[in-house]
């Protein structure tokens, strides 16, 4: 049940908002996405969202419900005999409403308010929880590297000759660990590796110049063996 | 009718006024096409946002 809404009505009253809501509701069911205004769209959601969940019900009381909000008999079919078996593996969340910036004319701010017709996959759920699997390994391993280049770093201050082995067992394959102000040791090595979030950065990449690197690889391949992924990838 | 008893100085006005201020808008570059927009709205140079395209969303010079 849609929380009941506060505040002034869209249009010039109740009577008004009802009939907007229902022709944005016969709309939305017709093309599936509709660019409007997003105050409009925000009121829209609950409505559309409860007509989707009477037309997984199926049933005639229920087409009945949705024919006192869309008149139209053609669209109401469309809604029972196309969106809803579409929907019938979601559990809500039936539309998404993306911002598209202001209007021209009076600066209002538009969006574009569609059907979610892609089937819910059950890849998304387990790509997730192996991603957050990964994560948690390379935290781990960070931690082992971090405590291990502190180690070296305070050898470094006695022997300086043991820091280099010290620290290259501490490293990932192919990398070199970096100088204290983050920069790159040696000029060969472009590529920066980001220890925390166990991500690399290539020097056209959009997060290159502000990332602070812990370690630098020769090229993207290496930091790949190292077990680094690229910015801005998984997005 | 409540009415204003004096008229309002210049000096009062100005320093009213000079409160109003604009900010910049925030912007974060596109990551399909690296051009600035807003954050949590859709590229209006590719129309993209979150791997979905948006038409709509595309703006051309003379409208923006």
């Amino acid at each position: 049940m849609p929380t009941p809404t506060k505040g002034p009505r869209v249009g010039g009253g109740p009577a008004h908002e009802r009939l907007i809501l229902a022709n944005l509701a016969t709309s939305l069911f017709e093309h599936d996405s509709i660019t409007t205004t997003e105050a409009k769209a925000k009121r829209l959601r609950p409505l559309a969202e409860r007509l989707i969940t009477f037309a997984k019900r199926g049933d005639l009381h229920a087409r009945r419900r949705v024919m006192t909000v869309v008149r139209d008999k053609g669209v109401v079919h469309r809604l029972f005999a196309e969106i809803a078996p579409d929907m019938a593996v979601r559990e809500g969340g039936y539309t998404r409403i993306t911002k598209i910036g202001a209007r021209k004319g009076d600066n209002a701010p538009m969006v574009v308010i569609e059907l979610v017709r892609e089937p819910l996959s059950a890849k998304k759920a387990t790509v997730k929880e192996a991603e957050g699997a990964t994560r948690r390994a390379a935290k781990q391993e960070e931690a082992k590297a971090a405590a291990a280049e502190t180690k070296a770093a305070e050898d470094a201050e006695k022997v300086e000759s043991s820091e280099t082995t010290e620290a290259a067992a501490a490293l990932p394959e192919g990398a070199v660990a970096a100088n204290e102000d983050g920069s790159s040791p040696d000029e060969a090595y472009t590529v920066k590796g980001n220890a925390d979030s166990g991500k690399y950065h290539e020097a056209d990449g959009q997060w290159y110049d502000q990332t602070i690197a812990e370690f630098w690889f020769k090229s993207a391949e290496d930091a790949e063996k190292a077990g680094f992924t690229k910015a801005g990838a998984s997005s | 009718m409540a009415v204003p008893k004096r008229k309002m100085s210049r000096s009062n006005t100005r320093s009213r006024r000079a409160n109003w201020k604009a900010t910049p808008t925030a912007l974060t570059t596109c990551p399909q096409c690296g051009s600035a927009a807003q954050p949590h709205i859709a590229c209006p140079s590719c129309g993209t946002y979150k791997g979905r395209h948006y038409a709509v969303a595309e703006r051309t010079e003379h409208q923006s």
